[in-house]
């Protein structure tokens, strides 16, 4: 498939941002500046943008309890970001949500569900009033491999097929859930192969191409939008950070470690452009070097932003 | 009016009146709801407003906070109380709490009926009164209404709610007749209502147990006690002004509730109760509720695990003797 220059270098840039991001909050987390905790997206890049770049600016998606990737996709502000994982006033939620709960419904996200399978049910309820408002929109649900063995995903994968709703399931398969190999949960090879069960497509893909995720995903959202129904799409991709911010990752081998460095989406996408000549080592830099600026600047104003007042913590519990 | 067509009149008004309402639940289209509560209602509105779901209460309940982040707003039927342990995340944890994480975005306006209680020997997994958890979940109004008049004015309410609310039904109750005022009928959410007047002792309660409390009173108005009860209606938002304002009057207060005793909702009342209005108090509050134990399937080892009317004379006359 043709693409233009600009599609091609604004997702590599769209990656390096959400890379960026996250190398920076993990300093800021080790130097202690940001309370909670924290789950990280490095090396799944590639699946975030390449599905948000198949979708329209109305479509919705829910994210889980590793939600900065797939907000920086949807196209949340680097500030409004920045200053929730601060827990400030600027932040999209207000300091309310924090890490694991960004979101903006203006910009198409559902606030993140930090509960794993919790938000496969939530998309199908977007679907279904997708399908009864007869809007030409389409909902994504962005999971883990181990939501798959939660009983949520089952009933609302299936309820999603049976009603043949605007539904596309992504499951980002970094190969654990937490610390623990997939492999050890699951009989079947492909979580894909679960999608006969419910009678809708199954499709696996290298989810560390971003091309090929995006045109997986571009076919997927088309089949929902036209009204055949959902999709299972599995993005095979590798986590190179730990689970969250206490987790020093021991339990990865170091071989497969090693080749999935080799593997890591941004590196690979990189050496594409250039060997396509779409781009020259300047222009990648330059994405970086400016995505950089962009990143430093929301965390001026996020560390300068005031805290909420204590007595916020009463508002917003009922309308 | 039946209770049962007292809540499926308010459902039909409220699809009427507003496009974005529809109904979602297990056996709620043709067949007209387990309870036969939804009769009706799809062969006037059709499926798309009258949903029949798979037997999937997590998606059923999960599906309309989906609906209503894009705008609808969904009621949904759970069959029995007991079976919200099968989607209690999508309640406590996602429905409750939407609004609140996201800082105040979005507006929830759900409502979730289903129906609770004993008394027909239906056993431990289709008899609780699980409403005390839903009142321990800040972002949730509990709604529990004991008449047909009620039932139809709370759940128009609910329906037009912006926030999440769970409308409990009380399955004794959905053959009892009411008088239910014609035309528009709502019933403000939070406001408790007076349904006796006494000066000798106060009695908090709702649903199924208003009408034992009232058999209760009929006796002790008989040995010279005239109570004062106070049907609280809604949970959350609970109006404890007007129960304050009849302690303060009579002087005694006890608390009845069909769910189990500990850490119940006569618990938190009491606790209300007696921090608000100590100095009127003239001796320790009380509590009736069902024993700490499942509820058993036998008549009468239902009957002696559920409170009863002499359970609430017993009490009553402890008061005030």
């Amino acid at each position: 498939m043709a693409y233009d220059t600009q599609f091609l270098l604004g997702l590599y840039r769209q990656m390096v941002l959400i890379r960026q991001f996250e190398e920076r909050v993990k300093f800021l987390f080790l130097e202690g500046v940001m309370p909670g905790t924290i789950h990280q997206y490095q090396g799944q890049e590639a699946v975030a943008v390449g599905v948000c770049s198949a979708l329209e600016a109305q479509d919705v998606i829910t994210s889980t309890h590793r939600p900065h990737g797939h907000a920086l996709a949807k196209g949340l502000s680097i500030e409004s970001l920045m200053g929730e994982l601060f827990g400030k006033v600027t932040g999209c939620c207000h300091g309310k949500g924090g890490s694991m709960h960004v979101g903006d419904l203006e910009k198409g996200m559902v606030p993140a569900i930090a509960i794993v399978g919790g938000g496969v049910p939530i998309a199908t309820g977007i679907g279904l009033s997708f399908k009864l408002r007869q809007e030409p929109r389409v909902a994504v649900c962005f999971m883990g491999d181990g939501a798959t063995n939660e009983g949520a995903f089952h009933e609302a994968v299936n309820m999603g097929a049976i009603w043949s709703l605007p539904v596309v399931y992504v499951i980002e398969n970094n190969r654990y859930s937490a610390s623990t190999p997939i492999c050890q949960t699951a009989r079947v090879e492909r979580l894909t192969e679960r999608a006969h069960a419910y009678g809708i497509p199954g499709v696996t893909v290298d989810g560390n191409d971003v091309l090929t995720v995006h045109e997986a995903a571009q076919v997927a959202v088309e089949r929902a939008r036209s009204g055949a129904g959902p999709t299972l799409l599995e993005a095979m991709t590798y986590r190179i950070t730990g689970h969250s911010r206490r987790d020093p990752c021991l339990y990865q081998p170091e071989e497969e470690r090693k080749q999935a460095l080799a593997e890591e989406p941004i590196g690979r996408y990189g050496a594409w452009l250039l060997a396509e000549g779409t781009a020259e080592q300047a222009a990648l830099d330059q994405a970086r070097a400016e995505v950089d600026a962009e990143i430093e600047e929301a965390v001026r104003a996020a560390q300068a932003a005031p805290a909420p007042a204590p007595e916020a913590a009463l508002e917003d519990v009922f309308a | 009016m039946t209770y049962r067509d007292a809540i499926n009149a308010a459902l039909a008004e409220e699809l009427e009146r507003d496009e974005r309402v529809f109904l979602l639940g297990e056996d709620v289209g043709l067949f007209g709801g387990a309870m036969a509560v939804t009769k009706g209602l799809y062969e006037r509105f059709g499926e798309r407003r009258v949903q029949d779901m798979p037997i999937s209460e997590s998606a059923i309940v999960g599906g309309t906070l989906g609906a209503v982040l894009t705008g609808l707003r969904p009621v949904a039927e759970i069959m029995f109380i007991d079976f919200v342990g099968v989607c209690m995340d999508q309640i406590v944890n996602q429905i409750a709490k939407v609004r609140y994480m996201l800082g105040g975005q979005v507006e929830v306006p759900l409502v979730i009926r289903t129906q609770g209680g004993g008394g027909k020997s239906y056993a431990a997994q289709h008899s609780q009164s699980l409403e005390a958890w839903f009142m321990h979940t800040p972002g949730l109004k509990v709604v529990i209404p004991s008449t047909p008049a009620d039932a139809k004015g709370l759940l128009k309410s609910a329906i037009r709610d912006n926030n999440p609310v769970l409308f409990i039904e009380h399955k004794l109750l959905y053959n009892e007749k009411g008088e239910v005022p014609e035309g528009e009928h709502l019933v403000p959410l939070g406001q408790a209502r007076v349904v006796r007047e006494g000066s000798g002792l106060t009695i908090a309660t709702y649903s199924r147990m208003v009408g034992l409390v009232q058999q209760a009173a009929e006796g002790l108005a008989a040995e010279g006690t005239e109570v004062e009860i106070v049907d609280l209606r809604t949970l959350t938002p609970l109006d404890e002004e007007t129960m304050f304002a009849s302690v303060r009057k009579t002087g005694r207060f006890l608390a009845v509730e069909e769910g189990h005793l500990t850490a119940g909702v006569g618990a938190e009342l009491v606790a209300r109760v007696t921090k608000n209005c100590f100095d009127y108090l003239d001796g320790p509050p009380e509590r009736v509720a069902a024993q700490d134990r499942p509820i058993p399937c036998a008549p009468a080892l239902e009957k002696a695990t559920l409170p009863q009317v002499e359970d609430i004379l017993t009490a009553a006359r402890a008061l005030v003797g």
